[in-house]
């Protein structure tokens, strides 16, 4: 009898892009951007708490930050929150039936409704928005 | 608790989030990226109570938000009774300590604590 663990691909089947198109790439960079923001959130959440030590604790730890390391982090962490805000929106239209196309019977080459042009146009509108707000909070944080 | 009322729960705490970090940031753009963060400009903004309790409305939404997607990505990898509930009870535990860290700087902030 065949394990069925063998089927089982474990963390490198999750961030394998391949295969499956945009929509596993999509997948992918959701997942990423996710963890990504929370690793930001809670950097975030201790950095505030620093101003409990006063001034100079404040202006200590913001100056870890005010660097151009600093900054180049906080653009990436735009771009994850904006693909993952506009990829989000799209994945809770698609789960309320929304985007999806109707019912269908299965016919060859059994392409699936829900993947269809509307959701694509979704992905890559996300990706570039998340690049466009890259760059404007480049241009904000390097602009001073 | 139902998947189906947490991911309700998921997409409720993502919108509602999505809205008030937009405010909190355009905070941040109001008078300029450097000075929003100067000292005394972060604790007016903190003892100012609508925007204090907004940030910790934002506090406990994205902590919701995200502690549960981090369980739904552990849940995606491995299955099993006992795994399932040290993720979730996992999850759980570093939420709450994650809120309330971050509301005892609001709060202690925000009542002139320090």
């Amino acid at each position: 009898m065949t394990n069925q663990d063998e089927n089982k691909e474990g963390i490198g089947g999750m961030i394998n892009p391949r295969r499956y198109g945009i929509e596993r790439v999509a997948y992918l960079l959701m997942r990423l951007s996710g963890l990504g923001l929370l690793a930001y959130f809670i950097a975030h959440i201790y950095e505030t708490s620093s101003i409990l030590k006063g001034q100079i604790g404040w202006n200590e730890f913001l100056a870890i930050t005010q660097t151009n390391a600093g900054h180049a982090i906080l653009a990436i962490v735009i771009a994850m929150c904006v693909f993952h805000t506009v990829n989000g929106i799209r994945v809770m239209l698609g789960h309320g039936g929304i985007g999806v196309g109707k019912p269908a019977r299965p016919d060859y080459p059994y392409a699936p409704a829900s993947q269809n042009i509307r959701h694509k146009m979704g992905i890559y509108s996300a990706i570039i928005l998340a690049a466009i707000a890259m760059m404007y909070g480049l241009a904000v944080m390097f602009g001073e | 608790m139902r998947e189906s009322i947490i991911m309700k729960i998921h997409y409720g705490t993502a919108l509602a989030a999505v809205a008030l970090v937009a405010v909190h940031i355009l905070m941040r753009l109001t008078q300029g990226f450097a000075e929003s963060l100067e000292y005394d400009s972060v604790i007016t903004n903190y003892k100012f109570l609508p925007y204090a309790g907004m940030l910790e409305i934002i506090l406990i939404l994205l902590s919701i938000h995200g502690f549960n997607g981090l369980r739904v990505i552990l849940l995606e990898l491995k299955q099993g009774r006992t795994y399932e509930k040290v993720v979730s009870y996992g999850c759980v535990i570093a939420m709450i300590a994650l809120i309330a860290y971050g509301s005892r700087t609001i709060i202690m902030v925000n009542t002139g604590m320090i």
